[in-house]
């Protein structure tokens, strides 16, 4: 038993190989904890003050407060993905699976919502 | 499920399986596999988001007064509840790797037990939801919308709410449907989620994951941080931006 162990440590995944399956540390969780605990303390403040809203044209305006709202929940999307998925320090193919899937996302979300929001123009 | 822990392969670890290289290779495939699974899960909610996003906009008005039911101290409760889970799962899959058998089970508890609270916090929502009828197509009255005085808890909050038109008033119940459906769809993965850390609680007792093995902790982890971020957009889009 002390020989084989002795062997995975040597080729197992711990020691040699930190690269590739790094073990992050508690203190790197507990502050993306903080992070993200500040950052739902300051969208539900967000949402109490009215930030205005972009005229661009008749029919078509932007709100500021769903889009703070939005982007405050991406950046603490990207932050449980790559610190608590661990994808800050996963192989390029698993980097690269996360972004082909939102990218395909996007484009499928995007595209709707195009096609939807310019069918009857300033009509809803 | 034929494990190979005999002396014929002592250079590798008994958890290796036949049709890997090495265990890294076992581990990056899994974990591929995990993510290609978590995408399709993306892809399921995202056109939840996206029925919502389009209704959103249609039916605007009633969407408004009908996210103004919600509790946003309820929501943000639920929102801390699943975060401070999710770094709990964390720290579990850190105490696999660590080897440290005490913690990993100390930390899938707690994960547990926030798992449990959250629900129990979303059991309260949905019960007041059932008392002042706003389920949709079950237990349904739009009263509140067509006379928001009528429902002074609600009114004395948001005191601007017109009454809406019957017509207007109609659409908040795809609000309440859409509503249920997501959150019920994001509670139907918890309740998933508990089940299999309770059956992780009770293999990791016995003492596996902690002898270098962690690949199911590591994957269960993605999915339970996934259904995090499932959260993280449902609680601004549901709760929060109605005021503005």
């Amino acid at each position: 038993m002390s020989e084989e162990s002795t062997e995975l440590d040597q080729h197992g995944q711990h020691e040699e190989h930190s690269h590739e399956h790094h073990i992050v540390s508690p203190f790197v969780y507990l502050s993306i904890l903080l992070a993200l605990l500040v950052a739902t303390g300051l969208t539900v403040w967000a949402s109490f003050i009215d930030l205005g809203e972009w005229y661009i044209a008749p029919g078509l305006t932007l709100f500021w407060n769903p889009v703070v709202a939005l982007a405050i929940a991406c950046t603490k999307m990207t932050l449980v993905i790559l610190f608590f998925m661990h994808v800050k320090y996963s192989s390029k193919l698993t980097m690269l699976t996360v972004g082909a899937g939102f990218f395909t996302f996007m484009a499928l979300i995007g595209m709707t919502l195009c096609d939807y929001f310019s069918r009857a123009w300033g009509r809803w | 499920m034929a494990e190979t822990g005999d002396t014929h392969h002592g250079e590798h670890p008994h958890y290796q399986r036949h049709h890997f290289e090495t265990v890294e290779q076992q581990f990056d495939a899994t974990n591929f596999a995990m993510w290609l699974f978590l995408l399709t899960e993306i892809m399921f909610f995202g056109g939840l988001f996206t029925a919502y996003l389009i209704l959103r906009n249609w039916y605007y008005p009633a969407f408004v007064e009908a996210s103004h039911q919600l509790n946003i101290g309820w929501g943000t409760a639920n929102t801390a509840v699943l975060i401070i889970s999710s770094f709990t799962m964390a720290m579990g899959v850190w105490s696999a790797e660590m080897r440290k058998k005490g913690l990993l089970v100390l930390f899938l508890v707690i994960t547990f037990i926030l798992g449990l609270a959250f629900l129990g916090i979303k059991s309260i929502e949905y019960s007041e939801k059932w008392e002042k009828h706003h389920v949709p197509g079950l237990h349904w009255n739009e009263s509140s919308f067509l006379n928001p005085a009528s429902d002074p808890e609600v009114h004395s909050k948001y005191p601007q709410d017109k009454p809406l038109a019957a017509d207007m008033a109609g659409k908040t119940e795809l609000y309440f449907f859409l509503y249920f459906a997501m959150t019920g769809m994001h509670a139907l993965h918890m309740i998933i989620g508990i089940c299999i850390l309770g059956y992780m609680i009770y293999r990791a007792r016995a003492g596996a994951y902690t002898t270098g093995h962690v690949t199911f902790v590591e994957n269960f982890g993605l999915y339970w941080h996934f259904v995090d971020i499932v959260w993280i957009f449902l609680f601004p889009l549901l709760y929060l931006i109605s005021r503005y």
